[in-house]
């Protein structure tokens, strides 16, 4: 284990927001995540969730697994409720009609409901600049459906919307970027994260509650019933993914990159790739494709931060 | 009593929003709902209504932003036509089952395909199972009255639902008339504060939006459907007050010389106003003719259709949209299924008129009213409809 | 709701709060997860740094602290995912079939 502290979790706040008895997959580090950024933001915060694996999870009425204020309406528009929420309270804190008691206005959503069906809404929102935090929980495919593919799906990956087979190498497209894409909407703290780094990743998302105007938090969350490999591995293989490059981690505040993460020497991609199932059709050619794209990409962001 | 102005009922309407004192405004901009978005606008610019403007990005976040922003504890209205309508199809329904009270003045427009600006109700019929409550306006005036009224029956808390207030596109939007403002202590002994039935609070954390698993779904929908039922008493109730506010006494059906009237013609919206004229030419040649004018839609006010049409013969119901393949107009079918098994049952004749804006005129209505003699010297089926007007 | 409830099917429309609403925060915490595993995790004491790691890394917040200061599995929940074994600094942990 390298930089972990280890005696660092005995410090942190012991109080989980997020419940067990939750219907998550075993193993499931996107749920892990949730944990976390529950724990990182404590209770004074309302919380609007697009429809996903997280949603289903944690809402089968008559229960619900939040200790927090949750909302949740349909897929595509996590971040166009919030914003209602968010803007619902200024007004109502400016007309005297509620005390002021800076609460964190957090929009969550899967990869689909973020890079894809949601993309509109987060733009929309982002543009406007209310005051909050959006936390994209990238297990890169449509989980909850079952497994199919989003724009977040890695080059290669097999999901059931994009198998592999004899005239197919799975995925097509590379994985769309969507921490750049936010930086583009010129907001003032946008990262990356993944649970297998959990105080980095609670770090970031107390920075970005701290942050007025909105924030951007994107999440790898390991999906090992999707990405099909075991679930005890969940948090080694997240760790791969930062080890090898493929999901570097990093922030951007007010434009300026910072790696969050560095490592002298980037671990070969193919360590990250064949424990997984859904690259088990891979071949050296694609392998090598996908390490030369990798590596160019993570220059790329290194550059970035250097201007 | 208020000042009585000419103006366009659009800035009317916005005005009347800004009265109401509301704290999120959250709306797409859609021909012919402009003017009311674009004075909202300008009165929250000028500092005389506080609230927030949001310009979303299209009319799905409109209305998912509106139940964000109700869902905290705001005022909150939106308005739209037509195809913004059909873009927020989802949320409206969503918005409906977690009884959030927006309120919403849609204009009424024609639906695409083919795209038209022009009035019709086709849009509005195409939410018809939405769950929200849903009134019909005919005049300036109407529009708004019902601005107000639309806010105290949502936000009461024996009803808590969303409340649509329909107002034609065009022929209302765009004209001006004479119109009584409240006053605003007219307003503020009418209108009481939101205070929500349930709100999203850190200090008492709840849930809003669960999935419904089969074993739960069935009772969810029982209980939304019959909190509309029974928001009609407080629906009455908001009309008399209002009546004793302003003067004017609304009614979920109303009536135009149905007395002694064998024959009456059956609108919604602004139609109204033009079949009176037509109502009163077939009087004056001594013909029986009369007018009940539908208000509320949505909860259906069976009893006092049935109480208005209960000496007459037949009614004739003009549609303002077409259920294709079925059985004509949406009006009608329901017209028609609220006198099943009746013990007198009216024949019913069914026209589909002035789509899209179409100009359909007092002779028109006359014409219109000698087609349905003839109609029902016959048998009258579900399925004969006319297309008045149609260039064969 | 006055009535303790195990099911959604334990509910009349009448029971129903506005709009559906959940006013009973965590209440999903009755639900056990514990039944799904097929293996457990076994922790050896003699080994345990208590440094926390299985805590943190438990998707389930199934792992908690014991008198003597130790982290322990609550099995109510656990569902075996093996995470905090994989990840454990000192390898004090092993999952061991449910049936032992």
């Amino acid at each position: 284990m390298e930089t972990l502290n280890v005696y660092a979790t005995r410090l942190i706040e012991k109080k989980d927001y997020f419940t067990p008895g939750h219907r998550a997959c075993q193993g499931c580090a996107e749920a892990l995540a949730v944990r976390l950024v529950a724990k990182a933001l404590g209770n004074n915060v309302i919380v609007g969730s697009a429809t996903g694996c997280m949603e289903i999870i944690s809402s089968p009425l008559p229960f619900t697994n939040w200790k927090v204020p949750w909302l949740h309406v349909a897929f595509e528009n996590a971040a166009a409720v919030l914003s209602g929420a968010e803007a619902g309270y200024r007004a109502l804190v400016r007309k005297g009609k509620r005390p002021e008691k800076g609460t964190v206005f957090l929009a969550m959503g899967g990869d689909g409901a973020t890079t894809d069906i949601g993309f509109q809404a987060l733009s929309g929102a982002l543009e406007r600049g209310h005051n909050f935090l959006y936390v994209c929980y990238d297990n890169e495919a449509y989980m909850n459906t079952g497994i199919q593919r989003s724009s977040s799906t890695p080059f290669g990956a097999s999901t059931t919307t994009s198998p592999s087979g004899k005239f197919s190498p799975g995925q097509r497209t590379w994985k769309k970027n969507m921490a750049e894409i936010v930086v583009a909407h010129d907001v003032p703290y946008v990262a990356t994260a993944c649970a297998s780094y959990p105080f980095d990743l609670m770090e970031k998302v107390q920075k970005a509650a701290r942050t007025p105007g909105p924030a951007y938090v994107h999440i790898l969350s390991v999906c090992p019933t999707g990405w099909r490999m075991p679930p005890n591995k969940a948090i080694w293989i997240g760790r791969l993914a930062v080890e090898t490059g493929v999901f570097p981690l990093f922030e951007v505040v007010d434009g300026k990159y910072r790696m969050t993460h560095e490592t002298a020497e980037l671990k070969p991609v193919e360590e990250y790739l064949r424990p997984q199932g859904r690259f088990r059709h891979l071949t050296a050619e694609m392998i090598a494709h996908i390490q030369k794209r990798v590596a160019a990409e993570y220059d790329k962001l290194v550059a970035k931060t250097r201007l | 009593m208020g000042k009585r102005v000419g103006v366009e009922v659009s800035i009317a309407a916005a005005d009347a929003v800004g009265m109401a004192n509301v704290d999120v405004v959250a709306a797409y901009p859609i021909t012919p709902q402009t003017h009311i978005v674009e004075h909202l606008s300008e009165l929250v610019a000028n500092g005389e209504l506080d609230a927030e403007f949001i310009p979303v990005e299209s009319e799905h976040s409109a209305m998912s932003v509106c139940c964000g922003s109700s869902a905290i504890g705001a005022r909150t209205f939106t308005c739209t036509s037509s195809q913004g309508l059909a873009l927020m199809n989802e949320i409206v329904f969503i918005a409906a089952s977690l009884r959030l009270p927006i309120v919403m003045i849609l204009a009424n427009r024609s639906l695409s395909g083919p795209l038209s600006i022009w009035n019709d109700h086709t849009d509005v019929m195409s939410v018809r199972d939405c769950g929200w409550i849903q009134v019909f306006t005919e005049t300036g005036q109407d529009v708004f009255d019902h601005v107000m009224w639309a806010f105290r029956v949502a936000e009461d808390p024996q009803v808590s639902l969303p409340v649509i207030v329909n107002m034609d596109g065009f022929i209302l939007t765009h004209v001006i008339e004479p119109i009584e403002f409240w006053e605003p202590d007219m307003v503020r002994k009418y209108l009481p504060d939101f205070k929500p039935v349930n709100v999203l609070d850190p200090d008492k954390p709840t849930t809003v939006g669960g999935f419904g698993m089969p074993g739960i779904y069935t009772e969810a929908k029982m209980a939304q459907n019959e909190a509309l039922i029974q928001s009609k008493s407080h629906i009455l109730k908001a009309w008399q007050e209002l009546g004793e506010v302003t003067g004017r006494h609304y009614q979920p059906v109303e009536t135009y010389r149905t007395e002694g009237a064998e024959t009456v013609f059956l609108t919604m919206g602004s139609t109204g106003d033009t079949v009176a004229m037509a109502v009163d030419e077939l009087r004056s040649q001594g013909r029986p003719a009369g007018l009940i004018k539908l208000r509320l839609w949505r909860p259906f006010p069976f009893d006092e259709l049935r109480r208005a049409a209960k000496d007459v013969k037949r009614i004739i119901v003009i549609d303002r949209a077409v259920s294709y393949g079925g059985p004509g107009g949406p009006v009608a079918s329901e017209i028609r299924s609220a006198f099943y098994g009746e013990k007198k049952m009216p024949a019913v004749t069914n026209f589909i008129c002035g789509l899209a804006g179409r100009d359909v005129t007092p002779d028109d209505y006359i014409a219109i009213y000698a087609k349905s003699e003839e109609m029902v010297t016959g048998r009258v089926r579900q399925e004969d409809y006319v297309f008045y007007g149609v260039r064969e | 709701m006055a009535k303790p409830i195990k099911s959604e099917t334990d509910l009349n429309w009448k029971d129903l709060e506005v709009g559906c609403v959940v006013s009973d925060a965590g209440s999903a915490s009755q639900y056990k997860t514990g039944d799904w595993r097929s293996m457990r995790p076994v922790v050896d004491k003699s080994k345990c740094i208590r440094c926390g790691v299985c805590y943190i890394f438990c998707p389930d917040m199934a792992i908690g602290k014991t008198a003597e200061d130790y982290f322990e599995a609550d099995l109510y929940y656990c569902k075996g995912c093996g995470i905090c074994a994989q990840e454990c600094f000192t390898g004090c942990i092993s999952m061991v079939p449910e049936e032992e």
